[in-house]
């Protein structure tokens, strides 16, 4: 087995095209874990037991359970109930969760080092909660999240491979195909890699200059 | 808890101080920290809090801001900010309540407590912008004219942590004020400042007690502040108040052993 340029050349369009898809279902599920995220992260600070409580045990559960049966899950549990899903959208519900658990404990840890002075003076000028969370808190939470939430993009990122198992056509799917019809793994399999090591590596300098970016802008440098 | 229907749903109009703590208790847990208080404070008045720590002097002013209480109730201005009407009954606040009735009241704190991310002027504008829907206009100007009061006025852009601590604290004095307070609570405001920089903060205070009426509590360390500018002082010791009278009095000539031993305590670590 021998290396061929001219294969990998040819093969090269349809790859880049799923790479396209690969970017598109890691954005769409990082934008998706990033709202739902905050609502989870939220919920848990509600005066209301047990609504802390339930969302306290949903991001338990799916913390602890693997995002590939949770994929698996949605797209072929959910038909037996009546909820038909394309691939993409049970792929992007999936993944979107999953990592929206994560991220609510980013917010959370985020949230709970603004100083107790900051509620504080909140009250003191009778701020609603929605405009102390909005307006005071979060703003102060997140440069601390900044560099947890990075790592997240980068880790949902490199999980949509995990989508190609109900057929979602990014980089790992693509490369599957082709390596079945043509006989050829070592290419289309090295280019995922490649692809993958080439956005991956510069993303913690990137994370750290937003961070950065992010604290200068509110003034807290 | 206390039967509530002994309190008045209002306060009548010749008997209306500013402030009245009626029979207010406090509790953590199975910890007394205020024990059945009773505090009037007049409109205009200077009140100045001290004792030691753990006296219950600055759950005083907390309580009329930030906690709630396990019995009695406190007025301001007439009305219950711990209650609420509800047919002719009073029963305990909502937290919607709360904060309207709340608006009447402002507070100063020890770490000042700007908001890390405006600038100082942002800091004065968002009570008056969010809470009482001003312009931003309008709460410019009036921010504006606060941060001039407090000597802040060419710092207004700034972030806070391009000031020093007593440049905070005035700041966040403006920002009390903002909202109107009929009255403003002052929490040891000058104890995390630099000896150099508390002269520039006790100016605005002073400034604020003879020139502007304001209803003032304050709790502080500083004696000589107090007995400079305090109407009245209030001795706290183990959640009640032990003595209170003028400055002249409750410093020149305390009645109690105890007002004693702590002035004499102060006095040696001054």
């Amino acid at each position: 087995m021998e290396w061929r340029w001219d294969f990998t050349w040819e093969i090269m369009p349809k790859m880049l095209a799923a790479t396209g898809n690969t970017l598109i279902a890691a954005g769409l599920g990082y934008a998706i874990a990033i709202v739902v995220g905050l609502m989870l992260a939220l919920a848990q600070r509600t005066p209301y037991r047990p609504v802390t409580l339930m969302v306290r045990e949903f991001v338990e559960f799916i913390r602890s359970t693997p995002l590939v049966l949770q994929i698996f899950f949605v797209y072929y549990v959910g038909p037996q109930f009546g909820i038909n899903l394309s691939p993409w959208v049970a792929g992007m519900i999936a993944i979107g969760l999953h990592y929206s658990a994560y991220l609510s404990e980013v917010y959370r840890g985020g949230i709970e080092s603004v100083p107790a002075g900051q509620w504080e003076a909140c009250r003191s000028i009778s701020l609603s909660t929605r405009d102390t969370y909005f307006r005071i808190i979060i703003p102060q939470a997140l440069p601390p999240s900044v560099a947890g939430m990075g790592n997240y993009l980068v880790g949902i990122f490199k999980d949509t491979p995990m989508l190609s198992v109900i057929g979602v056509a990014e980089l790992m799917h693509a490369a599957n195909a082709i390596g079945g019809q043509h006989y050829r793994y070592l290419e289309p399999y090295t280019i995922v890699g490649v692809v993958f090591l080439l956005i991956s590596l510069p993303s913690a300098g990137l994370i750290r200059a937003f961070e950065t970016w992010v604290r200068r802008k509110l003034g807290m440098t | 808890m206390d039967n509530l229907s002994t309190f008045p749903l209002e306060l009548p109009a010749d008997d209306k101080p500013m402030v009245r703590f009626q029979n207010v208790t406090k509790r953590y847990g199975a910890l007394t920290v205020l024990d059945n208080l009773n505090l009037d404070v007049a409109e205009g008045e200077m009140v100045t809090i001290i004792g030691p720590s753990g006296s219950g002097k600055t759950t005083v002013l907390r309580m009329l801001m930030l906690e709630q209480i396990q019995g009695g109730v406190i007025y301001v201005d007439g009305r219950p900010i711990t209650h609420m009407n509800k047919g002719g009954k009073l029963i305990p606040a909502s937290e919607k309540y709360i904060r309207v009735a709340r608006e009447d009241v402002g507070m100063c704190f020890q770490h000042f407590n700007l908001f890390p991310h405006m600038t100082a002027i942002q800091n004065c504008m968002e009570g008056p912008v969010q809470v009482l829907g001003m312009s931003k206009k309008d709460a410019r100007e009036r921010s504006e004219e606060l941060l001039e009061l407090v000597g802040m006025i060419d710092k207004k852009d700034q972030h806070p942590s391009r000031l020093s601590g007593g440049q905070q604290q005035r700041v966040a004095i403006a920002r009390a004020l903002a909202m109107r307070p009929k009255v403003l609570l002052l929490d040891e405001v000058t104890s995390a400042l630099d000896p150099e920089v508390i002269g520039e903060v006790t100016e605005v205070i002073k400034n604020l007690v003879t020139a502007h009426n304001l209803t003032i509590m304050m709790v502080t360390h500083q004696m000589g502040f107090a007995r400079e500018i305090s109407d009245r002082v209030c001795f706290f010791y183990g959640g009640r108040i032990e003595e209170q009278g003028s400055p002249a009095e409750l410093f020149g000539n305390p009645r109690k052993e105890r007002t004693q031993q702590f002035l004499s305590a102060v006095k040696s670590a001054d």
